[in-house]
């Protein structure tokens, strides 16, 4: 049904650059996730994309059309609010009627009684009950539609929000972190609902957030914006396996991955601690930060060169897996590490245990955090 | 409760009392002496409603109606003769044709640019702005002269125009309005501009609707002021008696060869006053329910 293109993107506010020259190709029907830190710009893109705001400098083509002179209404996009902010003095039905109404209904149809007088109108309006009843039943929302606002729970003002731009039948949806309001299980609820949502419609989703869970779970990419900057743009799988940057591999994963300081001898053979990886890098002689994630390491009885000890600061029990806080021994480091329940139930605060890699995952950074790969497997 | 705080409790209402009955007691003396004859209001007798008695009264006789005519009860006799000296429901008229003229007006005005300054980011808002911060110092005593020699110049001197014109402009409307936008979240704005709402739609069908408290706030102010006002209409209504608004009015009962006739003046106050009254209560009732912003949060 479309594509959006952003080429060249830089926005300043004054002199703060918030946006530096971003490019991004959001492809039809997809689900693409803009992630960061709050402050990363992010938001500002969207309202780019949805023309609430100009860019300084670059374009906007919406179906190969460049659209920087045209107005948001225009666009043919919609838009999901953090704070949903649907009309309050409306009802949901006349909530979900506006946009509509706005678009079908010429200046003299909008006018309060006079209005009525037109001819085509009977028949447009019966258009729009249509479509409202369609979207309202899609969003089992049917049975809110004569109620305020004001008198929904959040979870209702989100569906009422969505449908709001469901009902235009958009060239794509944007949403700007839309669950962060709600409640931690309705949250995860409602992120499945999301994606099955955009599965029946098809239509590209482009949704903004600062949680990194919500950008792995539903997008079908996602691009990782750090200090007005694109970092990496790819599928979760990727992003998570093989993030191009130090400062990515610690946005994305929960926990956070691991960072150990590490060396690369003349040959370029990477250790860390008293463990040797094997594996050569491609910069020799040199500092290196080394990343492994907390499910890539475990608790051993085994005390060999592969391992290295410490002391669990702190048990973090989350039923399927125990997360142990780590403290290293040589007091270099907090780092954490995965244990299955089954294996490590006996395990407690202040006990020192001994850790080491499974299956040899580690990812290399050099001193600028840009990601070094291994020369061997 | 012990009785400690039952004390502690009672000093406070009984402060609060004093309080109310030192406000309420004009108003009791005005009920009450549009209530009584002339000879009870100046020996101060009668209590709340006076005697009551049926009697002819001579500045109705004298004013050229027979005797029978003028032989009634007081209360009777001081609304009637109220509503015979003077025109009083054309001054009520008046009195809302103008204070709603300029109401509306001045929201007509007020809305657009308040939204302006609260939500629109345009070179030289903060300016405009602190001129409108500016024109609050300037008392309106200080500018009738030329406000009054410019509706002379115009010919407009002794119309409902010299009575409307110079109010339209409420700079405090513009800043209280201005206050409340700053608390709408932009995303209502925004929400409305992708629904494809201009700039003057988003003002009439999205602010207008929020703001109805705070508008409510500025119609006491707005109209309270504009329907009691005395000074303004004082100067520039000068013959035309059509044209006078309600505290004009009253000033029909003041002093003449007749002397003061008390009971029949106060018998006009109330009536003008009761309108504003009335219109408190309900608007009080507005007030309290509002339309909240809990939508949006």
């Amino acid at each position: 049904m479309g594509t959006i293109s952003l080429k060249n993107i830089s926005k300043s506010f004054g002199s703060t650059q918030v946006l530096n020259n971003l490019n991004v190709d959001i492809n039809d029907g997809e689900f693409l996730t803009l992630v960061g830190p709050s402050g990363c710009g992010k938001s500002t893109l969207l309202r780019i994309i949805a023309g609430l705001e100009q860019q300084t400098s670059g374009d906007v083509l919406i179906d190969n059309k460049n659209v920087n002179r045209v107005r948001a209404s225009e666009r043919d996009l919609a838009m999901v609010f953090q704070s949903y902010a649907l009309y309050p003095h409306l009802t949901v039905r006349r909530n979900l009627e506006t946009p509509l109404r706005l678009r079908d209904y010429n200046a003299f149809e909008r006018l309060p009684l006079i209005g009525n007088f037109s001819p085509s109108k009977k028949e447009k309006t019966e258009s729009i009950n249509q479509l409202v009843n369609k979207t309202s039943e899609t969003l089992k929302i049917s049975e809110l539609l004569d109620r305020k606002p004001g008198q929904l729970s959040g979870g209702q003002r989100q569906r009422v929000a969505l449908g709001r731009a469901m009902v235009r039948e958009p060239v794509a949806f944007l949403m700007d972190e839309p669950l962060s309001n709600l409640d931690a299980a309705l949250r995860v609820h409602m992120r499945s609902e999301l994606s099955e949502l955009h599965n029946s419609l098809k239509t590209i989703f482009v949704y903004v957030t600062h949680d990194q869970a919500e950008a792995l779970t539903m997008s079908s990419r996602m691009a990782v914006m750090i200090d007005g900057n694109l970092l990496q743009l790819d599928t979760p799988q990727e992003v998570y396996d093989n993030p191009s940057s130090l400062s990515v591999a610690q946005f994305v994963g929960s926990p956070k991955i691991n960072i150990f300081k590490g060396t690369s001898d003349s040959g370029g053979t990477v250790s860390f601690l008293n463990v040797n990886l094997k594996r050569k890098s491609s910069e020799s002689n040199t500092d290196l930060h080394i990343g492994i994630r907390p499910e890539h390491l475990e608790i051993t009885n085994e005390s060999n060169e592969n391992t290295f000890s410490g002391t669990v600061a702190y048990r973090e029990n989350l039923g399927s897996d125990i997360f142990f806080h780590v403290n290293i021994e040589d007091g270099s480091n907090k780092i954490i590490v995965r244990g299955l329940p089954q294996f490590t139930h006996q395990i407690s605060n202040g006990s020192s245990v001994n850790i080491k890699r499974v299956s040899d995952k580690a990812l290399l950074f050099n001193q600028a955090g840009m990601r070094v790969q291994f020369t061997n497997a | 409760m012990e009785a400690k705080q039952y004390i502690g409790e009672g000093w406070k209402h009984a402060i609060l009392i004093i309080g109310a009955i030192v406000v309420m007691l004009p108003f009791y003396m005005m009920v009450s002496m549009s209530l009584k004859s002339q000879q009870e209001i100046q020996s101060i007798s009668g209590g709340l409603i006076g005697a009551q008695e049926t009697q002819t009264f001579p500045v109705c006789v004298k004013t050229g109606y027979s005797e029978e005519t003028c032989t009634m009860k007081p209360y009777q006799y001081n609304y009637w003769f109220a509503f015979e000296k003077a025109p009083i429901p054309r001054y009520l008229m008046n009195g809302v044709i103008v204070t709603l003229s300029i109401f509306i007006i001045q929201v007509l005005v007020a809305l657009p640019c308040a939204y302006a300054l609260a939500k629109l980011r345009f070179y030289g808002r903060e300016f405009v702005f602190s001129m409108v911060l500016f024109c609050l110092l300037i008392p309106v005593h200080g500018i009738a002269l030329p406000l009054y020699v410019m509706l002379a110049q115009a010919g407009l001197v002794d119309t409902y125009s010299a009575l409307i014109l110079p109010w339209t402009i409420s700079v405090f409307g513009i800043f209280l309005m201005r206050q409340f936008f700053m608390t709408v979240p932009d995303e209502l704005i925004d929400a409305a501009r992708m629904d494809g709402m201009g700039e003057y739609a988003i003002v009439w069908k999205v602010m207008l609707p929020t703001a109805i408290p705070a508008l409510l706030a500025f119609a006491i102010f707005s109209v309270v002021a504009h329907w009691n006002d005395y000074f303004w209409p004082r100067m520039v209504i000068t013959g035309n008696r059509d044209l006078f608004t309600p505290p004009l009015g009253i000033r029909e009962f003041r002093g003449g060869i007749d002397s003061d006739e008390f009971g029949p003046m106060m018998a006009s106050i109330v009536t003008v006053t009761v309108p504003l009254i009335v219109a408190f209560i309900i608007a009080q009732k507005r007030f309290i329910e509002g339309i909240t912003l809990t939508g949006m949060k």
